[in-house]
C-alpha cells in the first residue's frame, strides 16, 4: 500500500536518514522501533512531507504508485488527513487549547470539503464516540484542558481517522501516558485497524509495545534500518547484533547482591500531605487536595525499596516530604532516629544522610556552573568546605565511572546518560545512607538505562546505600528492588517483596498494572535467555 | 562566536552618543551658556556645522550637551527600576503563591495604573518642575516593569530540578536566588534594561517637551523641540535636528537590545554552534 | 465565568480605591496651605478661609478623603478656582477631545498593526518581512510628538491639506471633528502600531512552533489556513497584554500631542492647572486618567478570558 524506496534525508547538510526502504501492506500494523535520534520520527514526517526547514529528501515514497516526494504542497494538503492521518507523542500540547474538541475533529472534514459544518459536527460526535468519548460523557464543546491526557490522545486519534485514511501514523502515541491508559489506547488502535481496514505505522522505542501490536517490525539505528521482518520471526531470530542488544537492554537484569539488613533507616508513619487547590475562596473553606493520605513504611539500611504508581498518585510529593522540602499535615517521618522537619528547620546533618537523583537529565543542573561545582554543591551542608574538596569530587566522579578531568567542563557538553552519572555523583559526594531515585532512569534510552542500572547495583553493593526507587516502569522496579510499594491516589495499596508482588499480586490495582504493562511473549523470549 | 549585524549597528550608534556626551564635558564647538543674538538662526556652515538657534547658540553644541540630560535621566531611571524591581521580583518568585507575592504583584498593578506622565504631573504639582521629576517619574514606572519580568523569568526557573537539588543541599531561598536564579535571568534583565533605557529617552523627551522635565537653561532634546515648535514654519531645522538625535539614540538602543536577545538566547545560540 | 467576573470586578474596585488613596495622599503632602497657594501671596485672609471651606479642607484627613471621593462618585469634583466653574464641567468638555483622540489612535494602530504583523509572520525571512521589521524598528524609535511636528510641517505647512491645529468642536459634524483629529491620531498610532505589529509577529512565530500546529498540518490544512485558524487566536493572547499597556501610553501621548496641535483637551487643561496651581483640577484629571487605565486593564482581563478558555475556570 505504501512503499518507501531508498529514502535519504539531510537537514542543513547533516545526514539524518540513509537509504531507508520499507513496505506497509493494507490493513497491516507496521512497528518501527529505535532509540532516540535513530530517525524513526523523521521517517514519518518525511511521509507526511512535514519536515523541518532545511530538510532535503531523496528517494521515493509511493502511496498507491503516487510518489509523495514529487507532489506539490497543495496536492499534499489535499492528501494529508484524507489518505494519511497522524498522531503525535504529547497529548497535552497536540490540541489547540482555545478551540473545542468537536470543532477540532470537525475541521478535518471541513478542510477537505467533505461535509457542511452541521454534518461535520455530527460525524465528529460519531468519531469521538468511536474512540471512546461519547458526547453524553464528554460533550463536543469541551476544551482540551478539561480532558485527561488519555482522553486528549483519543481526540487526536478521532481527528486523524475522521476521514478514514488508508494509513495512520502514530509517533510514540503512548509514551507520555500511564501504563493503564497506554493499554487502552493501544487496544483502541488495534480495534480501529481491524474494523476500518486501515494500516498503522506504529513508531515506538518500546520493543514490548510492538511485540503485542505489530504484524511486521523494522529496527532503526542511526538513520538506517538494521533489520526488518514479520514480528514473530524478528523476535525469535534476531539476526542483527543491534536488535539483540536492544532486546537484552530492555530486559536488563543487573547483578545484585542483597545488602539489606533489618536495621530500620527511614520510617514514614501515617504521613499526610495536603495541597490547597488554586483559586482563592472568599466564603467557606478553601478546597484541599490530599496528595498523600496516611502512608506508612520503613526502609532498612542497605535496602532497595521500590515505589510504583501512575502519574499524580502522590509518589513525588512523598519523596519531597521525605527530603524535608515540604511539610506534612499529619504523621511523621523519622530518619536514623531523628524526625525530618521541612525547610530551614531541618538540621544539616540529617539532610546529609539523604540525597536525590531526578528524572530530567537536562533540568537537573545549573547550566552556568562547572561540573565540579555542581557535584560539590551538597558540601553546603557541612559546616565548612572539606579540605580535600577536589579529592572527594574526583572520588565521586570515579565512583560513577566518569573521567576525573571533566570537573572543569559545563553540563551542556555531556550526553543524557553522562549527565545522569553526574547527578548520581552529586548525590554520593556526601556519602549519604539513603538515595532517592525519582524516575532516575525513565528519560533514558534502553541501552543507557541498562548501564545506569548496573552502576546503581554496583554502587549499592560497594557503598552500602539504601535506595528509594520511584518509578512508573514496572520492569525497572523489578530489576533493581528488594521490596516494592504500590501507590494509588495517595495511598499504598500493596507492599511486599518484589518477587511476591510481581508473581502473586494481591490488590486488584496491582494486577491491573501488571496486566497493562506490555510484555514480549514468553515463548519468544526463551530463545535467547535459556 | 559571530556577533549579529544589528548588535554591531546598535552598539555603534549607542557608543557614538556616549562618546559625544563624554566629549561634551571637556569640549564643545561653542559655549552653550553664551547667548549671542547677532548669530541667531544661522544656517549650517563650516563655522556652525548644524547652524544656530534663535538665541544664537551652536546647534551641534546644544545637541551634545542635551544628550547628557537624556542619557543621564534614562540611565538613572533604569537604575531605580533595577534596584527596586529586581529584588521585589526575586522575592515574589521565591515566595510564589504567598501573601507577600500577592501584595507585591498587586502593588505592581497599582503602580502600572500610573503612566510616567501622570507620575510626573503629580510630582510636579507637589515639588515644582525639574529634571529630577523626570528621573523619579520614569524610574517609578520602571519598578513594576522589572519586578514583573524578574518574577516571570524566576518562576520558570524555580520549577527546575536544579533548584530542587540546591534545596536538598540545604540552601535557603535568598542564597538560591542569588546563586542560581539571578545569573540565569541576567540576560533577560539586560535585554529589558536596554528596552527601558530607550523608552526612558523617549519619555524624558516627552516630559521635557511639555515642561515637566529639564528646565531652562539646561539644554535637553525635549526642551529644544518645545522651543523650536513656534519656529517650525520658518526654521524647521531647529525641530528636525533634536528629533533625529532622539530617533538615532533610541534606534541604537533598540537594535542593541534585539541583537543581545538573539545573541543571549540559549535556544538560538545552540542553533548557531 | 460569573465567578471569574465577580473576582475581576472586586479587584477592579480595590485598584480604584487604592489609586484614589495614592492620589489624594500625594496632593495632601503638598507643603503649606493649598488655598493660600492657589490665591497667591497677597491674598485676603477671608478669601483664603472661604476657599478652605469651599475645598473642604477643614475636616480630618479621612473626612476630607470621603468628601472628595463621595463627591466624585456623584460626578461632583468641586469647583475650579481659576476657571470658576465646576471641575466636572471642564473635564466633560475636554474629554470630548482627548477621549475620541485616544480611541481613534488605538483603532488606527490596531488596523495597521494586524495586517502588517500577519504578513511579516507569514513571509518570515522573506523581503516583505525584512522591510516590515526595518520600518517598525524605525517606527518605535520615533517620539510621537516629534512625528506630529513633522506631519504638521509636511501636510499643513508645505501641502496645505489640513490646518496646522485647533479643534472646531463636534457641532460642525462628525467629519469636521474627525478631520481635525486625523493628523494627531496618525502621529500617535504609527509608533504604537510598530510595537504592536512586532509583538504580533513574534507571538505568531512562537505559536507556529507549537505541537498543535503540526496536528493541524497533519489534518491537511495549508500553512496559510493553519496561521489564520490556529496560530492567530493563540498568538493574540500576548498581544492583548501589550494592547492594554499601550492604552496608557496612548493616553499620555494624546496629552502631550495636544500641545503640538493646539487641541483643547485634557492635556492643555492639566498643564494650565499645574502652572496656576489649580490643585482640584490636577487631582481630578489625574484620577480620571488612572481610572481609564485601570478600566482598560480590566477589559483586557476579560478579553483574555474570552480568548483563552483555560483562564475561565469555574464554569
Amino acid at each position: 500500500m505504501i512503499e518507501i524506496h531508498d529514502l535519504t534525508l539531510d537537514i542543513h547538510g547533516t545526514g539524518i536518514l540513509h537509504d531507508v526502504s520499507l513496505t506497509i501492506g493494507a490493513a497491516e500494523v507496521f512497528g518501527l522501533v529505535g532509540e532516540s535520534g535513530s530517525g524513526k520520527s523523521m521517517t514519518a514526517l518525511a511521509m507526511m512531507r512535514l519536515l523541518p526547514e532545511g530538510a532535503r529528501a531523496s528517494g521515493q515514497i509511493l502511496l498507491n504508485d503516487t510518489n509523495l516526494l514529487a507532489l506539490s504542497e497543495a496536492e499534499m494538503c489535499d492528501l494529508r488527513g484524507r489518505e494519511i492521518g497522524m498522531i503525535f507523542q504529547e497529548p497535552m500540547t497536540a490540541l489547540n487549547p482555545v478551540r473545542t474538541i468537536g470543532d477540532q475533529v470537525a475541521e478535518t472534514l471541513l478542510v477537505h470539503g467533505r461535509a457542511s459544518r452541521k454534518e461535520a459536527l455530527v460525524i465528529a460526535a460519531e468519531k469521538l464516540a468511536r474512540v471512546g468519548l461519547p458526547p453524553e460523557d464528554v460533550p463536543l464543546d469541551r476544551y482540551p484542558h478539561e480532558l485527561s491526557g488519555g482522553q486528549r490522545q483519543r481526540v487526536s486519534i478521532a481527528l486523524a481517522i475522521a476521514l478514514r485514511p488508508r494509513l495512520l501514523i502514530a509517533d510514540e502515541p503512548t509514551t507520555a501516558l500511564d501504563v493503564t491508559t497506554q493499554a487502552q489506547i493501544l487496544a483502541l488502535l488495534k480495534g480501529l485497524v481491524a474494523e476500518e481496514g486501515m494500516s498503522l505505522l506504529l513508531i515506538t522505542h518500546d520493543l514490548a509495545v510492538v511485540a503485542g501490536m505489530a504484524d511486521h517490525v523494522a529496527v532503526m539505528q542511526n538513520g538506517k534500518i538494521v533489520e526488518q521482518a514479520p514480528t514473530e520471526q524478528l523476535f525469535t531470530q534476531m539476526k542483527q547484533p543491534y536488535t539483540r542488544q536492544l532486546f537484552e537492554a530492555s530486559h536488563h537484569q543487573p547483578d545484585r547482591r542483597v545488602t539489606a539488613r533489618s536495621e530500620p533507616l527511614l520510617s514514614v508513619e501515617n504521613a499526610q500531605r495536603n495541597y490547597r487547590l488554586p483559586g482563592i475562596s472568599l466564603f467557606g473553606k478553601t478546597p484541599v487536595f490530599q496528595a498523600v493520605k496516611d502512608v506508612s513504611f520503613t526502609i532498612c539500611k542497605g535496602e532497595s525499596l521500590g515505589l510504583v504508581g501512575e502519574s499524580g498518585c502522590g509518589k513525588s510529593t512523598l519523596s519531597r516530604a521525605i527530603l524535608g522540602l515540604e511539610p506534612l499535615q499529619g504523621g511523621r517521618i523519622v530518619m536514623d532516629g531523628k524526625e525530618v522537619q521541612a525547610g530551614v528547620h531541618m538540621p544539616a546533618e540529617l539532610r546529609r544522610k539523604m540525597q536525590v537523583v531526578f528524572q530530567d537529565p537536562y533540568g537537573s543542573f545549573d547550566p552556568r556552573w562547572k561540573v565540579s561545582d555542581l557535584i560539590g554543591e551538597p558540601f553546603h551542608l557541612l559546616e565548612a568546605p572539606p579540605q580535600n574538596r577536589e579529592e572527594r569530587i574526583c572520588e565521586a566522579l570515579e565512583n560513577v565511572g566518569m573521567p576525573i578531568d571533566c570537573g572543569d567542563r559545563y553540563i551542556h557538553e555531556f550526553s543524557g546518560g553522562q549527565r545522569q552519572r553526574i547527578a548520581i555523583a552529586r548525590a554520593l559526594v556526601l556519602h549519604p545512607e539513603l538515595v532517592i531515585l525519582d524516575e532516575a532512569v525513565s528519560a533514558l534510552d534502553v541501552s543507557i538505562r541498562a548501564q545506569i542500572l548496573d552502576l546503581l547495583a554496583d554502587l549499592q553493593a560497594r557503598l552500602d546505600l539504601a535506595y528509594l526507587f520511584i518509578s512508573h516502569d514496572l520492569n525497572v522496579v523489578k530489576a533493581i528492588t528488594d521490596r516494592v510499594l504500590v501507590m494509588k491516589a495517595g495511598e499504598i495499596v500493596e507492599a511486599g517483596t518484589t518477587q511476591q508482588v510481581f508473581d502473586a499480586p494481591q490488590h486488584p490495582y496491582t494486577r491491573t498494572l501488571l496486566k497493562a504493562a506490555p510484555q514480549i511473549p514468553r515463548a519468544w523470549r526463551k530463545e535467547h535467555h535459556a | 562566536m559571530k556577533l549579529p549585524l544589528q548588535l554591531w549597528i546598535g552598539f555603534g550608534l549607542f557608543a557614538f552618543f556616549v562618546l559625544a556626551v563624554l566629549l561634551s564635558f571637556f569640549w564643545t564647538p561653542f559655549d552653550v551658556t553664551v547667548l549671542d543674538i547677532s548669530e541667531k538662526l544661522l544656517p549650517p556652515s563650516s563655522r556652525h556645522l548644524l547652524g544656530t538657534d534663535h538665541f544664537g547658540r551652536d546647534m551641534l553644541s546644544m545637541l551634545m550637551v542635551g544628550a547628557r540630560t537624556s542619557i543621564a535621566v534614562a540611565i538613572i531611571a533604569v537604575g531605580i527600576g533595577v534596584a527596586a524591581g529586581v529584588p521585589l521580583g526575586l522575592l515574589a518568585a521565591a515566595n510564589r503563591g504567598s501573601l507577600l507575592d500577592e501584595i507585591i504583584m498587586r502593588g505592581n498593578d497599582l503602580v502600572f495604573a500610573f503612566p510616567s506622565l501622570v507620575i510626573a504631573i503629580l510630582i510636579t504639582a507637589v515639588f515644582g518642575p525639574s529634571a529630577v521629576n523626570a528621573i523619579l517619574a520614569i524610574g517609578i514606572f520602571n519598578i513594576p516593569v522589572f519586578a514583573r519580568v524578574t518574577r516571570g523569568a524566576a518562576l520558570s526557573l524555580w520549577t527546575l530540578d536544579y533548584i530542587m537539588a540546591a534545596r536538598v543541599a540545604g540552601k535557603r531561598a535568598l542564597r538560591i536566588s542569588l546563586e542560581h536564579i539571578l545569573p540565569n535571568i541576567a540576560n533577560v534583565l539586560i535585554v529589558q534594561g536596554t528596552i527601558q533605557f530607550s523608552l526612558g529617552i523617549l519619555a524624558e523627551a516627552g516630559l521635557s517637551y511639555v515642561g515637566l522635565g529639564a528646565q531652562p537653561p539646561t539644554p535637553s532634546w525635549g526642551r529644544m523641540l518645545a522651543d523650536a515648535q513656534t519656529m517650525i514654519y520658518t526654521t524647521p531645522r531647529l525641530a528636525i535636528l533634536p528629533g533625529l538625535a532622539i530617533v538615532l539614540a533610541v534606534l541604537g538602543l533598540n537594535l542593541m537590545g534585539d541583537g543581545l536577545r538573539d545573541f543571549l538566547d540559549p535556544r538560538l545560540r545552540r542553533a548557531r554552534q | 465565568m460569573t465567578r471569574f467576573l465577580a473576582m475581576r470586578l472586586l479587584s477592579l474596585t480595590l485598584s480604584l480605591v487604592a489609586a484614589s488613596v495614592v492620589i489624594f495622599a500625594v496632593i495632601e503632602v503638598i507643603p503649606g496651605d493649598p488655598a493660600a497657594y492657589m490665591l497667591g501671596l497677597n491674598a485676603d485672609p477671608d478669601a483664603v478661609a472661604a476657599l478652605r471651606d469651599e475645598l473642604g479642607l477643614n475636616g480630618s484627613v479621612l473626612s476630607r478623603y470621603l468628601h472628595w471621593i463621595g463627591g466624585a462618585l456623584q460626578g461632583d469634583f468641586g469647583q475650579s478656582y481659576t476657571y470658576r466653574v465646576p471641575v466636572s464641567e471642564l473635564i466633560l468638555q475636554r474629554t470630548q477631545v482627548s477621549g475620541p483622540l485616544a480611541i481613534y489612535a488605538l483603532l488606527l494602530s490596531v488596523l495597521i498593526a494586524f495586517p502588517v504583523g500577519i504578513i511579516a509572520a507569514s513571509r518570515r525571512g522573506k523581503p516583505a518581512d525584512y522591510g516590515i521589521m526595518a520600518a517598525t524598528q524605525l517606527g518605535i524609535a520615533v517620539p510621537n510628538f516629534w512625528f506630529a511636528m513633522l506631519l504638521v510641517l509636511v501636510f499643513a505647512v508645505k501641502l496645505h491639506w489640513v490646518s496646522a491645529g485647533g479643534f472646531p468642536g463636534w457641532d460642525g459634524g462628525l467629519f469636521t471633528g474627525l478631520k481635525a483629529l486625523t493628523l494627531p491620531a496618525i502621529a500617535l498610532a504609527l509608533p504604537q502600531a510598530s510595537i504592536l505589529a512586532r509583538v504580533l509577529r513574534s507571538s505568531l512565530l512562537d505559536t507556529l512552533h507549537q505541537d498543535y500546529i503540526r496536528t493541524a498540518r497533519a489534518k491537511g490544512l495549508s500553512r496559510r489556513q493553519t496561521l489564520m485558524r490556529h496560530a492567530l487566536r493563540n498568538g493574540l493572547i500576548p498581544v492583548l497584554t501589550i494592547l492594554g499597556l499601550q492604552f496608557s501610553f496612548l493616553l499620555a501621548g494624546a496629552i502631550i500631542i495636544e500641545n503640538v496641535f493646539f487641541l483643547p483637551g485634557l492635556g492643555r487643561l492639566i498643564f494650565q492647572a499645574i502652572t496656576q496651581r489649580d490643585l482640584i483640577v490636577v487631582e481630578s484629571v489625574v484620577m480620571l486618567l488612572v481610572f481609564a487605565v485601570i478600566l482598560v486593564n480590566f477589559t483586557v482581563d476579560i478579553a483574555y478570558a474570552i480568548a483563552d478558555p483555560r483562564l475561565r475556570r469555574h464554569r
